[in-house]
C-alpha cells in the first residue's frame, strides 16, 4: 500500500504528463491542418502530371524505343525499396506500420530469390530497419533539418534514385509512405515507381482520346518527363506521409491524454480512500483509547 | 469561336492561377508560342522564361523555371517546376535558380564526359536562365 505521500506524488506526475501529452496533440493538431493544405495544394499538379504521363506511355510505352524508366530495364533481379518515415516518433503505429509493410515485401521478394536493397528516409525507418536488414541498407536521406517540406526536397531524393538507376544498382523502385484517409486512419502503401506505372483515371481517358501535338517529340518530352514523374511522386507521397505523420500522432497523443485522465481518477479515488483509511484508525484508537479509561 | 479559356498555372507546391484568359504566350522549348482559344491540342516542354497572360482583366506575367504546358481547344495548363509572379520576383530568387542550373551544369560535366548530350542540355539551360535574367531586368 503506498503512503500517502507517494500517492500525491504520482498524481502530480501524471498531472503533468496529461499537459504535455494534450500540448502535444494540439501541436499536432495545428500541424495536422497545414500538412493537409500542403497535400491538396499539390495534388491539382499531380493529377494534371499523372493524366498527361498516362496518355504519353499508352502512346509510347508499347514500342521497344521506350526508355527504361518506363519500360523498364527488362529484369526484376533487384528491388530497391525506399522506406518514408518521420523524423520524430511518438505518432502511434505510423512508423512502425510502414517499416512492418516493408519489411514483408522484402521478405517476400527474399523469398522469391530477388536482390534487396532498401533507402531510407526518415530517421525512425532507419533506425528501426537497421535492427535485421542492416547489410540491405544502401543509403538514407537525412530530413531532420526542413521545416516545410518542398518540392526541391522531393526532387533531391528523386536524384539520389535515379542516380542509382543510371547506375544499373537495381532494377524495380517501390516507394513505401502511408497515405492519408483520416484522423484515426492511415493506410501504409507500397507504390512502384520506377518502372513508371501510371494508374489510368478517369481524366487519362480523354487525353487519350484527344490527339496530340507533342513539341518537341513525343520521345524528348518522354525523357525530360519520366524523372520529373520520379520526382512528383514521392513528392506527394511526401506530403501524404506528412499529413498522416500529424494524424497518427494527434490520436495518439488524444489517447495518451484520455488514459492520463483516467489514471488520474483512479489514483484521485485511492488516495481519498486511503486517507479516509487513516482518518478511521486514528478515531478507532482515540475511541479505544478512551474506552480504556 | 469562344472569347476565353480555362488557364491554369499550377507547381507542385500551389495552384498559382486559374482564370479565365484571352491568350497566354509559352516560353516553349522550341520557341515561344501563344495560345489562344481553340488552339489546336499541344503538349510542350518549357524552357525558363515568362509566362505571359492576357485576360479580361489585365495581363499577369509569371517567370517558370521549366515544365510543361498542355494545351487543349478549350483550355490551357501549365505545369511548372516552379513559378513566380513576375511582381514578386526578386534578384535573389533568380541568383538562386542561376545558381541551381550552373550546379546542374557542373554535375553533368562531371559525369557526362565525353557525351555532349546532357552537357550541352545543361549549359542550354545555363543559358536560358541567364538570358531570362537580362530580360526580365531584376
Amino acid at each position: 500500500m503506498p503512503s500517502l505521500k507517494d500517492l500525491k506524488n504520482r498524481i502530480e506526475s501524471v498531472k503533468s504528463t496529461r499537459k504535455i501529452t494534450k500540448a502535444m496533440q494540439m501541436v499536432a493538431a495545428a500541424k495536422l491542418r497545414r500538412a493537409q493544405e500542403a497535400a491538396e495544394d499539390a495534388r491539382p499538379y499531380t493529377e494534371r502530371f499523372n493524366a498527361v504521363m498516362a496518355g504519353l506511355a499508352a502512346s509510347v510505352g508499347g514500342s521497344d524505343s521506350a526508355p527504361k524508366l518506363l519500360g523498364g530495364t527488362g529484369s526484376d533481379q533487384v528491388h530497391l525499396l525506399v522506406v518514408l518515415t518521420a523524423e520524430r516518433g511518438l505518432c502511434g503505429g505510423f512508423n512502425s506500420n510502414i517499416v512492418r509493410l516493408a519489411r514483408t515485401h522484402a521478405a517476400k521478394l527474399k523469398a522469391a530469390g530477388k536482390t534487396v536493397k532498401i533507402l531510407t528516409v526518415g530517421k525512425k525507418g532507419r533506425d528501426a530497419l537497421k535492427r535485421d536488414s542492416a547489410d540491405l541498407m544502401v543509403g538514407h536521406v537525412d530530413l531532420s533539418e526542413v521545416k516545410r517540406l518542398s518540392y526541391a526536397d522531393a526532387q533531391g531524393i528523386a536524384q539520389n534514385v535515379l542516380s542509382r538507376f543510371d547506375a544499373g544498382e537495381f532494377d524495380v523502385a517501390t516507394i513505401f509512405y502511408s497515405k492519408f484517409v483520416n484522423v484515426v486512419s492511415q493506410v501504409p502503401t507500397a507504390q512502384q515507381v520506377i518502372p513508371a506505372d501510371f494508374p489510368a483515371e478517369d481524366g487519362a481517358q480523354d487525353s487519350v482520346s484527344t490527339v496530340y501535338d507533342y513539341e518537341p517529340g513525343e520521345e524528348e518530352i518522354l525523357a525530360d518527363l519520366l524523372p520529373r514523374g520520379v520526382a512528383t511522386q514521392i513528392f506527394s507521397a511526401l506530403l501524404e506521409n506528412g499529413a498522416s505523420e500529424q494524424g497518427a500522432r494527434m490520436s495518439a497523443m488524444d489517447n495518451a491524454t484520455r488514459n492520463a485522465g483516467d489514471m488520474i481518477d483512479k489514483l484521485t479515488i485511492q488516495f481519498n480512500r486511503s486517507r479516509q483509511a487513516v482518518i478511521t484508525n486514528e478515531l478507532i484508537e482515540i475511541i479505544s483509547g478512551a474506552e480504556a479509561l | 469561336m469562344a472569347e476565353t479559356m480555362q488557364f491554369d498555372l499550377v507547381s507542385p507546391e500551389r495552384r498559382l492561377a486559374s482564370l479565365q484568359v484571352r491568350e497566354v504566350l509559352v516560353p516553349g522549348a522550341d520557341g515561344d508560342m501563344t495560345a489562344m482559344p481553340d488552339h489546336a491540342p499541344v503538349i510542350t516542354t518549357l524552357r525558363p522564361g515568362v509566362l505571359r497572360v492576357n485576360g479580361p482583366d489585365g495581363t499577369a506575367e509569371y517567370v517558370v523555371s521549366g515544365g510543361f504546358a498542355e494545351i487543349t481547344g478549350s483550355g490551357i495548363s501549365v505545369l511548372a517546376e516552379q513559378a513566380i509572379p513576375l511582381t514578386e520576383m526578386t534578384r535573389a530568387h533568380l541568383d538562386e535558380m542561376i545558381e541551381s542550373a550552373r550546379a546542374k551544369h557542373e554535375a553533368a560535366k562531371e559525369t557526362f564526359k565525353n557525351e555532349p548530350g546532357p552537357v550541352d542540355d545543361a549549359a542550354k539551360l545555363l543559358a536560358d536562365m541567364v538570358a531570362l535574367g537580362d530580360h526580365i531586368n531584376v
